[in-house]
């Protein structure tokens, strides 16, 4: 299986990258932290439960079991379309970012398990770009969609993003398009999607893939917003509640269906996705009629992948039981 | 003392001819410059502009069904070259008072969850769907985020992603990031010669990158937003030319160009089976983007 680049996540040392220490006193409360008590709280403040950022490789430890990580489309690499410049090279940026993060881009995707249950998992980093959404965090969404479908695993992706990369001009806009139909090809396949949102995550990744989960969960205190507050305060003076855009309004709002404690999501996002399991047996057990047009990509990879899927399906009786990689 | 109707929206008015005033100033003068120029100009033809020349017959639909009508786009059905249409249109105004009225172009929540009503309402009837591009971006207010901005504009990208009659957009002056391809992920999509179509304005833009406002020349060269620019990309599938002196100076001349435009487009479309149509549609949006392997 050489499309998949092994990353272990055994133990801490052996991340891509070490979680870089967030400063020696939280953000919100001020108590001092040091970089052992973070690790053991998911950067978590055991004072104030301010939750502080967490990296891709760090949030890969916190999700799937150990051992369990294989890399998916981790080939795809960043190029630079439009010769961007702006005071700076964009191909610049990017070597900066990559020496900085220890990362090739701003999202991580793969197969693995949770709580021994069998998913595809997307994890975006906020160091990388601000955890921009360019070309390639768009195609290795993509893929990781095409390998959910292919090895029949529900998708979960935890989102950390400023929103659109905007050194890949309208291609990075494009994205936005790309994931929605990525995520279509996905729901035929009968597959559920779960996102994680954390702060923050706004622009086009909010307002494409992240908001068309399934179920959507949000970490306490999240910036989820379309345009962000300093936008919104300059364009129309109003002046903004505290607390506006986070994710406890989004949950009034009914924009989101739960704000979770970083340390309970994994095993909130293993409970949703055996009870969506649930309903995927039932529906399996309608028969498959002939005449009906049950590969609508006709002889594309696509219609390949989509075909699998649901043989995988009907052999497994549902994605979670009986699979074994 | 309560303040009298009127007194607050002269204000409104003043402050915004001010800031108009300011940018005229620091505008830079690049050729792309003047492309952007064009685009945003309030005389250029705009949605209703289009639905008189081209549609003889068009009725309105108003409403999202859930809460209000969202002025920022236009929704209706019209009949070209023989067949039903449902248009789906983002709508900026000509004058200050049209402007306010229509938001400047800025749609809210309600104004996308009609679009969506709308593109189901011409799938059910198999009426192809037709959307006008031309705003600065969605609009960024505290209510639209609260209902939910975001996530609307997704669900529209997925409506539209889901569609199996023919879809065609066209972007008529500024194509501005995710309120702009909320209604542009279609089977073609257009550009008239002096429209842009970018993820960020180039004001944003150079504020972010070059922490200078005065460098939106810059960064509009840069971002490569002109219709040539995007068919070089291969974002857009043509070109719709303009008369020489601009579709602001002739807009039935435009209005000609672009009908014919749209019936070419059509007729091809209309060639393919339902579910082949969304098939090119979903495959051609997957390879969107360039990547180093």
């Amino acid at each position: 299986m050489n499309k998949y680049v092994t990353v272990q996540i055994t133990q801490k040392g052996a991340v891509p990258s070490e979680p870089a220490a967030q400063g020696k006193h939280c953000p919100a409360c001020g108590i001092p932290l040091t970089q052992e008590v973070l690790e053991e709280s998911l950067f978590v403040c055991p004072g104030c439960e301010h939750h502080l950022p967490l990296d891709a490789p760090g949030r890969i430890h916190a999700l799937a079991d150990a051992g369990s990580w294989l890399e998916v489309a981790g080939e795809v690499r960043p190029s630079d379309p439009l010769a961007f410049e702006d005071v700076r090279l964009y191909s610049e940026r990017l070597d900066d970012a990559q020496a900085e993060t220890g990362l090739s881009e701003a999202f991580l995707t793969g197969t693995c398990r949770i709580n021994g249950v069998p998913a595809a998992l997307g994890v975006m980093d906020f160091r990388f770009l601000g955890g921009s959404m360019g070309s390639v965090v768009g195609e290795r969404f993509h893929q990781l969609v095409l390998a959910a479908i292919d090895e029949h695993r529900p998708l979960v992706v935890v989102t950390s993003s400023g929103g659109a990369r905007m050194q890949e001009g309208i291609l990075s806009l494009m994205q936005m398009p790309k994931t929605v139909v990525a995520l279509d090809l996905l729901a035929e396949a009968g597959l559920p999607f779960v996102s994680v949102l954390a702060h923050p995550t706004t622009g086009g990744v909010l307002a494409s893939f992240a908001t068309l989960a399934d179920v959507i969960m949000a970490e306490p205190g999240a910036l989820l917003c379309f345009a962000g507050p300093r936008v919104i305060e300059q364009t129309t003076r109003e002046k903004l509640p505290e607390g506006f855009g986070r994710s406890e309004a989004n949950l009034q709002h009914g924009q989101i269906d739960m704000v979770v404690h970083r340390r309970d999501i994994k095993e909130r996002v293993v409970e949703i996705l055996r009870l969506l399991e649930g309903g995927v047996i039932c529906r399996l057990e309608e028969p498959v009629r002939e005449d009906e047009e049950v590969l609508p990509w006709g002889s594309s990879p696509f219609a390949q992948a989509f075909a699998r899927a649901k043989e995988l399906a009907v052999a497994s009786r549902g994605w979670l039981l009986g699979r074994d990689t | 003392m309560p303040s009298l109707p009127g007194v607050g929206y002269s204000e409104e008015i003043r402050s915004l001819e001010e800031r108009l005033e300011e940018l005229r100033e620091r505008q830079p003068s690049t050729a792309v410059w003047k492309v952007v120029e064009r685009a945003r100009n309030p005389h250029r033809p705009q949605t209703l502009d289009y639905v008189e020349h081209i549609f003889s017959d068009f009725q309105e639909l108003r409403g999202d069904r859930v809460s209000a009508d969202d002025p920022a786009i236009i929704g209706g059905m019209g009949t070209l070259a023989g067949r039903s249409v449902m248009l789906i249109g983002q709508q900026k105004g000509h004058d200050l008072k049209e402007r306010q009225r229509h938001n400047f172009g800025m749609a809210r929540p309600e104004g996308y969850r009609k679009a969506q009503r709308l593109a189901r309402l011409a799938e059910k009837f198999h009426m192809p769907v037709i959307s006008f591009v031309d705003t600065p971006g969605a609009f960024p207010g505290a209510d639209a985020e609260e209902g939910g901005q975001a996530g609307t504009i997704a669900r529209t990208l997925q409506v539209f992603s889901g569609l199996t009659v023919p879809t065609l957009s066209v972007i008529l002056g500024e194509g501005g990031s995710g309120g702009a391809v909320a209604l542009a992920l279609t089977d073609r999509v257009y550009m008239l010669e002096n429209s842009i179509y970018s993820v960020i304005t180039p004001e944003g833009c150079a504020a972010i990158l070059w922490r200078d406002a005065s460098e939106a020349g810059s960064a509009a060269d840069a971002l490569r937003i002109t219709a040539q620019d995007l068919l070089e990309l291969g974002v857009i599938d043509e070109i719709i030319p303009e008369p020489r002196k601009g579709a602001h100076k002739a807009h039935r001349a435009t209005a000609k160009k672009l009908a014919r435009a749209l019936e070419a487009g059509l007729s091809e479309l209309e060639e393919l089976s339902p579910s082949e149509r969304r098939r090119l549609r979903r495959e051609k949006y997957l390879q969107m983007g360039q990547v180093a392997s």
